[in-house]
């Protein structure tokens, strides 16, 4: 088995394993983490449940299952929806495959882009899931 | 983890990359990398699972035969040197306590059962060896045994290049091997649905023993590869097999489950040139409800869409909800969701419609005949 993948640095997380990642267009894409894709372990089946408008920090926007358990997905910031990644929800294994890049979930617009420096630090959510 | 017990492979799981998992107290391997992939290489080639965390008892002692008719459903008093045999252990209400399969040997026997029953069974059995003044000796071997299942349909050829007597093993016996100077009982038994055989053999020849039959197990196209707990059961619920604590609990008989086969009610009644067979623990109230008809069954079901259902969801028919899901998995071999789920009998027939809880929502299900795969 490979070794698993280190945390990038160029976003932040939430407790619940879900990355936001700031893009260079001002929007905020938003993934799980490696971490959380090894304790699901093959992921089977991806609904996006808030796949455009308002969303709230701490809402769920779906649902993720794998072989082992269904799991909801968390938004950390407020903001609107405004892409879902289709080729995800048509082939979830692309999330086991790639995490961080191929297998990103939904983009959110945020309300306020400073709100992403309340997430967890790559340093800080490693600490916690070390 | 702290405190769980380990495996003899402990070190070979860790040497391929495995995932643990706790079970039973047991520190596990859940997966080496992909659930799916190690089920596919299960029904496609061959798989390795340690399953040392099954419990292994010896029966010795003037009355084991008589002790093993007393707490075991299914005979084993017209069993043969090197048969093994499937049955339950019930508790006085037919409810069962475990699934387990009897080894005879020529002076013992072996009970193999579920790891998550070992101490709860060593328990009943003492209890009725005393109750019943029975001069029996039970020795658990777990701590100082290993145990391996090879599974799939290359198995038997790769074994064969070891032995020839294996591949000619009958299902449901076994023979006692030594390999080198390894010591193994081998049984042509499984719990996945394909060909195979398991392996008993000593904690301390475990790992010459893998090395053995897994030389070359890291290359991709290797006939036998090492499989986790996550595909054990995958592959067990397309067999159609019960998995204890799901189908099978103290509340629920074996009847209810469909093993009825496993269920020997005339096995007390004299046989000539057999020695005579007490009735069994459960047999009074298992009596009762093969006449009356067991409360409930065990069905299978097959849904549409991707979504996964689980234990405990919710099945209903029309509007009204009639039962619920025991295990569910997104089967690999048919790429469709399955269940198996317990329903009041009767109140279903195959082909029927229902509908069953996926996460928040409700899929369609067909009702379909068990086991949801058979090897050809």
């Amino acid at each position: 088995m490979s070794t698993p993948a280190p945390t990038p640095t160029d976003r932040r997380y939430l407790d619940s394993h879900e990355w936001h990642k700031p893009e260079d267009d001002g929007t905020v894409t938003i993934g799980i983490s490696n971490f959380a894709v090894e304790e699901l372990t093959d992921i089977t089946y991806v609904e996006v449940s808030k796949d455009s408008g308002a969303i709230k920090a701490g809402e769920t926007f779906g649902e993720i299952e794998s072989v082992k358990a269904t799991s909801d997905l968390f938004c950390g910031i407020d903001g609107e929806v405004v892409e879902v990644n289709q080729a995800v929800i048509d082939a979830p294994e692309t999330i086991n495959r790639d995490p961080y890049g191929q297998g990103w979930l939904i983009r959110v617009k945020p309300t306020d882009p400073g709100q992403l420096e309340s997430l967890k630090s790559t340093a800080d959510y490693d600490a916690a899931n070390a | 983890m702290p405190d769980l017990l380990q495996t003899p492979f402990r070190k070979f799981h860790e040497q391929h990359g495995a995932k643990f998992v706790e079970f039973a107290g047991w520190e596990m391997p859940l997966h080496y990398g992909s659930v799916i992939e190690e089920h596919q290489q299960c029904r496609n080639s061959g798989a390795l699972f340690d399953v040392s965390h099954m419990g292994r008892i010896s029966v010795t002692g003037r009355h084991a035969r008589k002790f093993l008719e007393t707490v075991l459903t299914r005979k084993v008093t017209d069993m043969e040197e090197k048969q093994c045999r499937y049955s339950m252990v019930c508790n006085a209400s037919g409810g069962v306590l475990d699934d387990v399969i009897v080894y005879r040997f020529d002076d013992h026997w072996i009970l193999v059962v579920n790891a998550s029953n070992r101490l709860k069974l060593l328990a009943h059995f003492h209890d009725v060896i005393g109750r019943e003044d029975m001069t029996v000796r039970l020795e658990d071997l777990t701590p100082k045994t290993a145990m391996v299942a090879l599974q799939g349909p290359k198995v038997m050829e790769k074994i064969g290049e070891f032995s020839k007597e294996i591949p000619t093993l009958k299902k449901y016996r076994f023979t006692l091997k030594n390999l080198m100077i390894l010591k193994m009982t081998v049984s042509r038994t499984g719990y996945t649905g394909e060909d195979g055989v398991e392996i008993m053999m000593g904690a301390n020849m475990a790992s010459m023993a893998v090395k053995l039959l897994l030389k070359d197990a890291s290359a991709p196209d290797a006939v036998i590869k090492p499989a986790g707990l996550g595909a054990r059961d995958t592959l067990r619920l397309e067999a159609g097999m019960p998995l204890y604590g799901h189908e099978l609990t103290e509340d629920t008989d074996p009847l209810s489950a469909g093993l009825g086969f496993a269920v020997s009610l005339d096995k007390h009644e004299a046989v000539e040139g057999q020695p005579l067979v007490p009735r069994f623990i459960g047999q009074d109230a298992l009596e009762k409800l093969a006449a009356d008809g067991p409360p409930k069954e065990l069905i299978g079901l097959k849904l549409d869409g991707k979504r996964t259902p689980r234990q405990d969801g919710d099945v209903m028919k029309d509007d009204a909800s009639i039962g619920a899901v025991t295990s569910g998995c997104l089967s690999p071999t048919l790429g469709v969701p399955i269940a198996m789920a317990y329903v009041p009998r009767g109140a279903v027939s195959a082909g029927d419609t229902l509908r069953v809880a996926v996460g928040a929502q409700y899929a369609e299900a067909q009702v379909v005949e068990l086991p949801f795969y058979k090897a050809t």
